[in-house]
């Protein structure tokens, strides 16, 4: 009995050892980060929902106020949508929707639909996508000024029909080699209106939700 | 260690094994990220740390490493020194760390940084092994920002464009058009790109090298047979 121990039961205490220290050195920098992690995504996010409305036009706390909604009838996604609910005063001034483009060239196309109370678009932008570079890209702001098309728009102007790529007899440009792509985020944002319409009432009447208080 | 040796250490790994131009591993994220300078030097220098910490870590536990336990044992340390990485750069370089994504926690599998720590830091003292790691990784970030410049100088017609990513928001300053009004060109920027340059660059080096040999052929045999 007073030999040395086995050396496989040697091997894997010194592994276990060296998954320890791992694990530790793991938990310590992910204490020391983490605050920070959070404040960099909640600054991004706000970052993201300020270019599409003015700091200026609401005084509520925009993360904060937010609920997770699911409707397959206007969003054919599995996706859920988080709506961001802009208030000034107490007094309901637009919602910010991220939603879910599911008919890309290439995968989803999440974008960020800010609606005004009148049921008009103060502005769109594309969160993510994976279109294709040079081809379906310019639904980013980086690439084109596409995007703005949507500004002012509502469902009154242009009427259905108008909600729609121009090869598709609507109103909006498709960019040259690529249709899918804007075709994908027109019907979305048409969508998001559509929605904002039936629901605009109790949009607004909802207690904002408080699952997934980590992610922005 | 003494000067000769740190030479050699130095060139070997910066130049004569090259990771990406010569022993060529690593190139999965070699190819996909480099379509701009400062992707490209942003993984370098994440590669570099990790090959530098990874190398230093094992080479100090080297006595301790049984061979059946030692690979197994590099994962671990691998592993932990790249996602302390990846949570430093998610905390400090948020929007590089977006840019590159999946691509860090992904330096783990580069073959490079096991290779260095299999083939040279269980064999030496921690710190020959340090600057081992320093110049195998020097060379593969230098590999990394020459096709980066070279992508997004053909692609766009610019460089460092996203060094804001990097250096805060007076990087937007070092933009630098070196191309105006270029149309891009949208080979360079997609993967097929990268393969064109990286052959570009190979052959390159292996030029330069058969001219510093003296210019003759076979000069390109015996790096092959040394690695």
């Amino acid at each position: 009995m007073n030999s040395a121990p086995h050396p496989v039961l040697r091997s894997g205490i010194l592994l276990g050892l060296i998954a320890l220290l791992g694990t530790a050195l793991l938990a310590g920098v992910n204490a020391l980060t983490h605050e920070r992690i959070l404040e960099q995504e909640k600054r991004r996010m706000l970052q993201q929902l300020n270019a599409v409305m003015p700091v200026a036009s609401y005084n509520n706390d925009l993360l904060e106020d937010r609920i997770e909604i699911r409707d397959e009838t206007f969003f054919h996604h599995p996706a859920t949508v988080t709506v961001y609910r802009a208030r000034m005063d107490d007094q309901p001034v637009a919602v910010l929707m991220l939603v879910t483009a599911a008919d890309g060239y290439n995968g989803d196309i999440r974008l960020l639909v800010a609606v005004d109370n009148t049921g008009a678009v103060l502005g769109v932008r594309v969160v993510s996508h994976r279109e294709t570079p040079g081809l379906g890209d310019p639904i980013e702001i980086e690439k084109s000024n596409w995007i703005l098309g949507f500004t002012n728009k509502s469902l009154l102007d242009p009427d259905s029909n108008g909600w729609a790529v121009k090869r598709d007899g609507g109103e909006f440009d498709q960019f040259t080699g690529a249709t899918i792509t804007p075709r994908a985020v027109v019907k979305t944002v048409h969508n998001t209106l559509l929605y904002f319409k039936a629901n605009q009432k109790s949009l607004f009447e909802s207690v904002s939700g408080k699952a997934d208080q980590d992610e922005y | 260690m003494n000067t000769k040796q740190f030479k050699q250490i130095l060139t070997d790994g910066a130049w004569r094994q090259n990771t990406g131009l010569v022993v060529l591993l690593g190139l999965c994220p070699l190819l996909a990220v480099t379509n701009t300078l400062v992707n490209g030097l942003a993984l370098g220098l994440a590669t570099l740390l990790t090959l530098m910490v990874s190398n230093l870590s094992v080479s100090a536990l080297r006595g301790l490493l049984k061979p059946e336990i030692r690979i197994p044992a590099f994962v671990l340390i691998i592993a932990s020194v790249v996602t302390v990485i990846e949570l430093l750069m998610n905390a400090y370089f948020y929007d590089l760390f977006r840019t590159l994504g999946i691509f860090i926690p992904l330096i783990v599998t580069n073959c490079a940084i096991i290779g260095r720590a299999e083939a040279f830091a269980s064999r030496h003292s921690p710190l020959p092994s340090l600057l081992d790691g320093f110049a195998t990784g020097l060379g593969f970030c230098i590999t990394l920002v020459l096709l980066g410049a070279l992508r997004e100088l053909t692609g766009r017609g610019t460089l460092f464009t996203g060094a804001h990513t990097l250096l805060g928001d007076w990087g937007h300053n070092l933009v630098v058009t070196v191309i105006p009004e270029h149309p891009g060109f949208l080979l360079a920027m997609l993967p097929p790109g990268a393969f064109f340059g990286l052959a570009l660059l190979i052959a390159a080096r292996n030029a330069w090298q058969a001219r510093i040999t003296s210019g003759s052929v076979n000069a390109l045999i015996p790096d092959a047979n040394e690695t």
